[in-house]
């Protein structure tokens, strides 16, 4: 038996090239995926045409969630309102806050100071550890990996503590507030916070070697759902869904806010490693990657921290009145890129506010991935594209 | 390109669409007729010079002072990098209004320029009002031909976020309650 070799790297794209020849002709049927569907990640319903396996059109139908957040909006005042932009989206809301404080400080010429800005930093890219924890956690769920969930929300946990011990919340923080944050760090936070970090960098080499390179997690997920940079700007994608893509995009970057440009960071991209770019792999390794970039944004902020004594907040925060006039303005948010378009009137409450999630844009795409894949890679894709149904909604 | 070269660029070519520039606000825009919409946005995707090919949002806005509702548009344009590993950038930014009368608020749509604009158009019809003509989505009923809704239910009426909308006190024999018995919120 000298000639057995046990092949340690197998090919894994052997069996891509799905064989067609033999298939018996099936009759069209309609499925009707969610709204109560694990994979769908809440409250989405997506009406599927297959033949056989194959998905032949995808309907996405959505609006189960809608709160009317727009509409409350027009009746509260700015500081008021942040509480709503929490709930949008529930897994990241110190982003959300953040994107509403900076559109109503960009409308009313708030300055905010130097240490809010840089607690707001810490804030944003903790929480955006802790949403792409639960989105790599979730996706592992949805391919069948259930120990990877029970890992990330182990991290997320510790998280979540800093969170509470800052401003009471473990999800609907409310903390980032226009003109600053409602309240100084607790004492001892940035040790605290340097532990942590300590704790977690190491851990994500464990994932990888835990799920991203996983054989059968691999297989389920390269080659899968691929969608070129054209297509991704086309459709209005950002964040983690459109660098999976290649593009080397992020509004850190592009239009640097709470002096993002002081920090040194990488912008991690999809380069189709495990099959070809764009894939859902590309999608879902881009957000592993962001997790160690965010701990180095976090890290050189915890030292910006420690020297910049001062105010956290803005006096006039909550008395601001609007000008007559409008903005348009986007962060980059864990999902990608989050806009508030606020239209004042000369009162203290918006003529009309806008919300533009990311989730809402991305999911948009559906039908054009979908369509022509198998029906088991319909989860795969959903879950790669990372949308939370409370920001699609609103 | 600054907005007031876009601008100027854009009164140059469309002499005719009365094309008005507001740079001196914080958003700073150019407002087109809805009938001249569709050969802007052409222009505006296809111009070697411009390549709008990012539509970031769409937002509606019912102006009732004005008896107008707006359809305002913000886009990107982006640069891709000399070296592959580069970050883009972008090249520039732009936002369009464009205003409808609020008695026929009919607007182009641009779905076939930018795919991100099928949701947002729906969306837009959905609770402004701006009925969007050619959508690919549209269905036909007694409001007339109007892209699919998205967010409230496929037989709701009225657009919510229109400034006179009345609050519907029942919808399918499920009773609503608004707060002090008050079915128009008070705007301002």
């Amino acid at each position: 038996m000298a000639d057995t070799v046990l092949e340690s790297r197998p090919d894994l794209n052997l069996d891509v090239v799905r064989d067609e020849i033999g298939d018996v002709r099936t009759e069209e049927m309609l499925v009707n995926m969610g709204p109560q569907h694990p994979s769908t990640h809440g409250v989405l319903r997506i009406v599927l045409r297959t033949d056989g396996e194959m998905v032949l059109e995808a309907v996405p139908h959505i609006g189960y969630l809608h709160r009317c957040a727009e509409k409350i909006g027009e009746n509260v005042a700015p500081y008021q309102y942040i509480p709503y932009t929490d709930r949008m989206d529930y897994l990241a809301g110190m982003n959300n806050n953040l994107a509403f404080s900076l559109a109503i400080e960009a409308l009313t010429g708030l300055e905010v100071p130097k240490r809010a800005q840089v607690i707001r930093v810490i804030f944003a890219e903790m929480n955006r550890i802790a949403s792409h924890l639960v989105s790599m956690g979730a996706y592992g769920l949805d391919m069948g990996a259930f120990t990877p969930f029970l890992y990330a929300f182990r991290e997320r946990e510790r998280i979540l503590d800093l969170f509470e011990a800052s401003c009471g919340a473990r999800l609907t923080y409310s903390y980032i507030t226009i003109g600053g944050v409602t309240d100084d760090v607790p004492e001892r936070f940035i040790d605290v916070c340097r532990e942590y970090l300590d704790y977690f960098e190491p851990k994500i080499a464990e994932y990888n070697n835990l799920l991203s390179f996983n054989h059968i997690f691999v297989k389920r997920t390269a080659n899968v759902g691929i969608i070129s940079a054209e297509k991704a700007i086309n459709w209005g994608l950002s964040g983690p869904s459109l660098r999976g893509s290649g593009v080397k995009w992020d509004l850190r970057k592009v239009h640097p806010d709470c002096g993002y440009d002081e920090y040194d960071f990488d912008i991690p991209v999809g380069q189709g490693l495990k099959g070809q770019l764009g894939d859902c792999w590309d999608r879902y390794f881009v957000r592993i990657q962001e997790m160690q970039q965010s701990v180095r944004i976090v890290r050189q902020a915890l030292d910006k921290l420690a020297g910049t004594p001062g105010e956290y907040k803005h006096k006039s925060g909550k008395s601001v009145k609007l000008p007559k006039d409008e903005i348009y303005y986007e962060i980059e948010g864990a999902r990608g890129q989050l806009g508030f378009f606020i239209q004042g009137d000369g009162s203290q409450i918006p003529y009309r506010v806008k919300a533009r999630g990311p989730s809402y844009c991305n999911l948009s795409i559906t039908n054009e991935v979908v369509k022509d894949c198998l029906l088991a890679d319909v989860p795969a894709i959903i879950g790669s594209i990372d949308v939370v149904m409370g920001e699609v909604d609103r | 390109m600054t907005i007031e070269g876009i601008a100027n660029l854009l009164k140059e070519k469309f002499p005719d669409a009365g094309i008005e520039a507001r740079l001196e606000s914080r958003h700073p825009h150019v407002i087109v007729k809805p009938e001249h919409w569709l050969t802007v946005a052409e222009f505006l995707r296809n111009d070697p010079q411009l390549k709008f090919d990012w539509l970031r949002c769409i937002t509606g806005v019912d102006y009732i002072e004005d008896k107008q509702l707006a359809a305002i548009y913000d886009f990107h344009s982006t640069q891709r990098p000399a070296q592959s590993d580069g970050l883009w950038s972008a090249r520039g930014e732009l936002s369009v209004k464009v205003l409808a009368p609020r008695d026929n608020p009919m607007v182009p749509s641009v779905c076939h320029l930018w795919g991100a604009a099928d949701w947002h158009e729906r969306e837009t019809y959905d609770l402004v009002g701006i009925n969007f003509q050619n959508h690919p989505d549209s269905v036909d009923d007694l409001n007339g031909r109007h892209p699919r809704r998205i967010l409230c239910p496929d037989d709701w009426q009225g657009h919510p976020l229109q400034k006179d909308y009345e609050f519907p006190l029942e919808y399918h024999g499920i009773p609503a309650v608004t707060e002090f018995g008050q079915t128009r919120p008070l705007h301002g």
